[in-house]
């Protein structure tokens, strides 16, 4: 079975994020105080070939532990789609 | 005559600063390419600073799995002696070979200026021409160079005495450039709880003579030819 993923990795909650900071303040200098917490991370998408939906999420898993995100500062979500 | 190693990764910078410092402290030094599967027998490894790969993804972590970078982890877990300046620090981290991460800086600029340190730790085969408590001024030129941890981490660091350079702190009635990334506990440099992996964000190698205007950073590389080699 082939499937799209699609990888959400955020800076881990509690950290500094100055990219959040900057893009809040911009968003305000813009007039939309209303915006606030607001946090930069990275998408990642990618195809992957796996016999299972369960087979998919295990194998995109290890590939976020071991190279797509950094387990001392960020966290991830994954979303997988068949097709 | 001490043979040291500077590895080279496509994009570092101020490999051949590592090099030439090296060299004028006496050792022979060479360059080792990162696909390199081995270090042509050297007693001292080098990982100098720059942008490998362009630092996609994160800081360090494409040059994480490059194929020296297996050849350096044999060394350092032999005791072999490692030190990573910069973008070295930043890939030392994501190895795991030490704790932590390097993020954005705090001002969210790319910093490149002198600063002010002091050397916390100098028993490390790379800070034993100096004293304990010496300050140093060093270039810093990074955007990521501020050191965060887990609280744990942080608190084993500082129990163990594994800070090697501690920025001056901002709230010092000091002339020192104090904190310039927003590290946390003002950490420019740490250590593997051994001393032989040593990470710092400052770039010794571009002050290690007064003719560049700077030279405090020549003890780095004085240090390695009075460090005990295997």
């Amino acid at each position: 079975m082939n499937f799209r993923i699609h990888v959400r990795v955020m800076p881990r909650t509690g950290l500094l994020d100055p990219q959040g900071q900057a893009v809040e303040h911009a968003l305000g200098a813009l007039g939309f105080n209303e915006a606030g917490d607001v946090r930069v991370g990275r998408a990642i998408e990618l195809h992957l070939a796996a016999p299972s939906r369960a087979e998919a999420e295990a194998r995109t898993r290890q590939m976020c532990d071991k190279l797509l995100a950094n387990p001392v500062t960020e966290d991830y979500l994954l979303q997988v789609e068949e097709g | 005559m001490l043979d040291v190693a500077v590895v080279r990764f496509p994009g570092s910078n101020c490999d051949f600063d590592a090099l030439r410092a090296a060299e004028r402290s006496g050792a022979n030094a060479s360059f080792v390419w990162h696909q390199d599967n081995d270090l042509k027998g050297a007693d001292v490894v080098l990982l100098p600073g720059g942008f490998s790969y362009g630092d996609y993804l994160r800081s360090g972590a494409i040059a994480r799995f490059s194929p020296v970078m297996q050849a350096v982890r044999r060394h350092a877990e032999a005791g072999g002696p490692v030190l990573g300046i910069c973008n070295g620090f930043q890939i030392l981290c994501e190895a795991h070979l030490l704790p932590g991460a390097l993020m954005r800086n705090a001002g969210l600029t790319f910093v490149s200026k002198p600063v002010d340190v002091i050397v916390e730790r100098a028993d490390t085969a790379f800070t034993s021409a100096y004293e304990a408590g010496a300050r140093l001024r060093l270039p810093v030129a990074h955007g990521e160079g501020r050191f965060v941890a887990t609280g744990d981490t942080l608190r084993e660091l500082e129990a163990e005495g594994r800070v090697v350079l501690r920025y001056v702190a901002a709230s010092e009635a000091s002339p020192y450039q104090p904190n310039p990334n927003g590290s946390a506990n003002h950490i420019a440099g740490i250590c593997n709880p051994a001393g032989n992996v040593v990470g710092i964000m400052p770039h010794p190698e571009r002050a290690d003579d007064a003719l560049l205007g700077l030279g405090d950073g020549a003890g780095f590389f004085t240090s390695i030819s009075k460090a005990s080699v295997r």
